[in-house]
């Protein structure tokens, strides 16, 4: 990929968007989505195959040889935002924002290369098994424990797993960390589908007793992928926050616009105007958030790239959520039905917020990296004394 | 050779620029002038007329390189003229010799350009103005009071909007001109804000004279350049793009850092917001100038605008709740026309962000209506003669 100047977007960026757009339309609606929701898997195998092989979407920051698009992840960013608008059900941020990537940072061999190639046609889906609700720290991500070849533990909050079709895993092993894979069918495998206040997206249980798996990495090797997954994951699931937003903002101007109330339509209303305005807001810092932790973790000379995630995700979660209640107000007594949408953009933006580390939890990294390790000369602004 | 088009190049005559004239040590109007004749004042302007011909985003490699050896950024010694002036006359006026005539010595800060928009009777509402403009043999006359008007003592040039027919409703009854500032009808007296000093103007235009040659537009079409001036004042009010860190939220950190003994988790946990609100909006900044595929500003500038100035003012109010007591030690309260060096006067100072160019709740409502397309507010004005409507 020739060098280009952060946020720059490109021709192919621009068609991506729109194919997985009209993709949405047509095959991924509301009325698609309501139907997922009620089905036992929670997404349609056949729709996901169909993302993975002829749009392509899931591997697009998979490099060719090993069976992806070869783009980089502000591509598949681009992929997120799309998926996100239309709230595209199915293990999004299982198998593209947490496994595909810890499998490219994985060492090569075989099990990987094949996984690989499966996860990103679409053909198998994964989760991974790991602290999916704090900021990446390689001490507590993982609550399995690897010993004498078999994997133990138990988790209580996997968003994916309940359908995946393999489980990667970040176990704690007798020398560091140990990143795994286990076929949900083995023996001492039970994973249990577990009620979701975000029906889109589903949280199951995962319980390992001396369950076989294939090591994939081992130390640093296993420590440095999972902080790819859990980087890439950050920026993924921020830029769908992104999307989340945008189309709730497009959705509301909509309604603003066509719902008359005084004999003018409710959009003329200052105190509804300002609030679109706000959200409009809202969505413009969310997007350069997002699209900066994508453009640090390709090119890190940006960015730290832990830091440029700690600013997408304390920013985007906040937006995303800010924007579905305002949704929801601004709809009035039709925004708090079960047959409008909003209240399900509502639910996946509140698990959105939780997932892989809440806003407080950013700000606590940024405090940590920006304001506890300020230089002892640094200029100070002129008080007056009196 | 042909002349710079690519980012690298135009980096790469700015340093050849910078090289010949060291903003060290040569004149600021000769480091200007240079950067003029090679077209790097404003590289989206035409050839000739300070620019290039490229997109607008590129201007910020060549500050880039003029602040890093040193020299000061055009737009800080003459920023109206610079921001606002200068694309209003070159996509108003005609005639090219005369934009050349006003750019080169606007460009080197020689001329300074002031805005005769605002009255005492108009501010959100501009188009109600009411500073009238008479036609008289090869020019007007003007007569009115303008207000709020930066550097107005200082300025050799104003950009004038005045109503040239009272009959037509506000919108359409509006000239814009470019005014003589040195002459004898035009008087200037400072303005004294709460922060003691006086940073703006009052101007008093009694029978002051403009040629028609000077008009920007049609007679009645007043407003629509005005509109142009407008869109420039957000992106130039709102679109610095310093360092990460750098700017007002730098001294908040400055001060965060020089008092240990007043740190709480809680400021803390302010503060972390604050810079992540501050550095998302520097980011997007940089965004919308690498997306800015032409060179007319876009809504980005009006975001910019609200963002920058509930930013400053929430950043500087952390800074006083942090320093405590400490803050209210003030005695400054003197007139003078400099924006002011403590904390305190800037806290002050700050008070004003979220109205000049501008207020909040207008902004908002350019945003609600302009860029997401939501019906405007039921008006009483916009069709009713101007001389009919109520004012008070």
């Amino acid at each position: 990929m020739a060098e280009q100047a952060e946020f720059t977007v490109t021709e192919e960026q621009r068609e991506l968007r729109t194919a997985l757009h009209r993709f949405c339309e047509r095959a991924h609606d509301e009325a698609t989505v309501r139907r997922l929701m009620a089905s036992d898997d929670g997404f349609d195998r056949a729709l996901w195959a169909r993302l993975g092989g002829e749009l392509g979407a899931l591997s697009l920051a998979v490099p060719e040889e090993l069976g992806g698009a070869g783009g980089t992840v502000v591509d598949q960013a681009v992929a997120a935002e799309e998926l996100g608008a239309a709230l595209v059900t199915g293990p999004l941020l299982g198998t593209v924002g947490l496994a595909i990537p810890a499998l490219v940072a994985a060492p090569a061999s075989g099990t990987r290369d094949a996984l690989l190639a499966d996860l990103a046609a679409g053909t198998r889906t994964g989760a991974l098994v790991a602290g999916l609700f704090a900021p990446y720290d390689g001490a507590t991500a993982a609550a399995v424990t690897a010993a004498g070849g078999t994997l133990s533990g138990e988790i209580g909050h996997v968003p994916d797993a309940a359908a995946a079709d393999v489980l990667l895993v970040a176990a704690d092993g007798p020398d560091g960390p140990v990143l795994a894979c286990v076929e949900p069918g083995v023996p001492g495998v039970t994973v249990t589908g577990r009620g979701s206040l975000d029906p889109t997206r589903r949280i199951a249980r995962v319980r390992l007793d001396g369950a076989a798996g294939t090591v994939l990495a081992t130390g640093d090797d296993a420590d440095r992928a999972l902080q790819h997954a859990f980087r890439t994951a950050g920026a993924l699931l921020a830029a769908e926050q992104v999307g989340i937003a945008a189309r709730l903002l497009e959705l509301t101007v909509g309604y603003a616009t066509q719902r008359w109330q005084f004999g003018r339509p409710i959009g003329s209303f200052q105190a509804v105007k300002h609030r679109l305005a706000d959200m409009l807001v809202g969505v413009e810092q969310a997007r350069t958030a997002a699209l900066h932790a994508a453009w640090a973790i390709v090119d890190p000379r940006l960015d730290d790239p832990d830091l440029a995630v700690a600013i997408a995700q304390a920013t985007c979660s906040e937006v995303a959520y800010r924007a579905a209640a305002d949704t929801v107000q601004l709809h009035g007594g039709i925004g708090f039905t079960w047959e409008h949408p909003a209240h399900l953009y509502y639910k996946r933006a509140i698990a959105d917020a939780a997932l892989l580390g809440s806003a407080e939890e950013y700000r606590e990294r940024i405090a940590a990296a920006v304001l506890d390790t300020l230089p002892d000369d640094l200029a100070v602004p002129r008080v007056a004394t009196g | 050779m042909t002349p710079p088009s690519t980012a690298a190049e135009v980096e790469t005559a700015a340093r050849e620029v910078v090289g010949r004239h060291d903003p060290g040590t040569v004149p600021r109007a000769e480091l200007f002038g240079a950067l003029y004749d090679a077209g790097l004042a404003w590289v989206h302007h035409p050839v000739g007329l300070g620019g290039l011909g490229l997109s607008r985003g590129l201007q910020t490699v060549v500050d880039g390189v003029v602040t890093d050896a040193g020299g000061d950024r055009m737009f800080a010694v003459n920023p109206i003229g610079y921001g606002m002036g200068a694309p209003t006359v070159v996509e108003y006026c005609a005639d090219r010799e005369l934009v050349a005539r006003w750019l080169r010595p606007l460009a080197t800060g020689e001329e300074i350009w002031c805005q005769l928009f605002s009255e005492p009777g108009a501010g959100s509402d501009v188009a109600g103005l009411t500073t009238s403009a008479v036609p008289d043999g090869d020019g007007w006359v003007i007569n009115g009071q303008k207000v709020w008007t930066t550097l107005a003592h200082v300025a050799r040039w104003g950009m004038l909007v005045a109503r040239t027919d009272p009959d037509l409703p506000k919108h359409r009854g509006l000239t814009y001109f470019v005014i003589d500032m040195t002459q004898p009808g035009v008087e200037v007296r400072p303005l004294r804000q709460m922060t003691g000093q006086a940073e703006f103007n009052e101007v008093y235009l009694h029978d002051a004279r403009v040629l028609d040659a000077h008009r920007l537009g049609d007679v009645g079409a007043g407003w629509r350049v005005a509109i142009t001036t407008l869109m420039n004042e957000r992106t130039a009010i709102g679109g610095v793009t310093g360092r990460r860190s750098s700017g007002v939220i730098g001294e908040a950190l400055g001060l965060w850092r020089a008092n240990p003994d007043r740190q709480t988790a809680v400021l803390r946990d302010r503060l972390a917001r604050l810079w992540t609100r501050a550095e998302t909006h520097r980011l997007t900044l940089v965004r919308a100038g690498r997306t800015a595929t032409e060179g007319r500003p876009g809504p980005e500038g009006s975001v910019s605008k609200l963002v920058g100035a509930e930013l400053n003012q929430d950043v500087y109010e952390f800074c006083m709740d942090l320093l405590g007591p400490d803050a209210l030690l003030y005695d400054d309260y003197e007139i003078r026309p400099d924006p002011g060096s403590t904390l305190q006067q800037r806290f002050l100072r700050s008070r004003a962000n979220t109205i000049e160019g501008g207020t909040s709740e207008v902004m908002r409502n350019i945003l609600g209506e302009r860029v997401l397309g939501l019906p405007g507010e039921p008006r009483s004005d916009s069709d009713r003669p101007w001389k009919e409507v109520p004012r008070g």
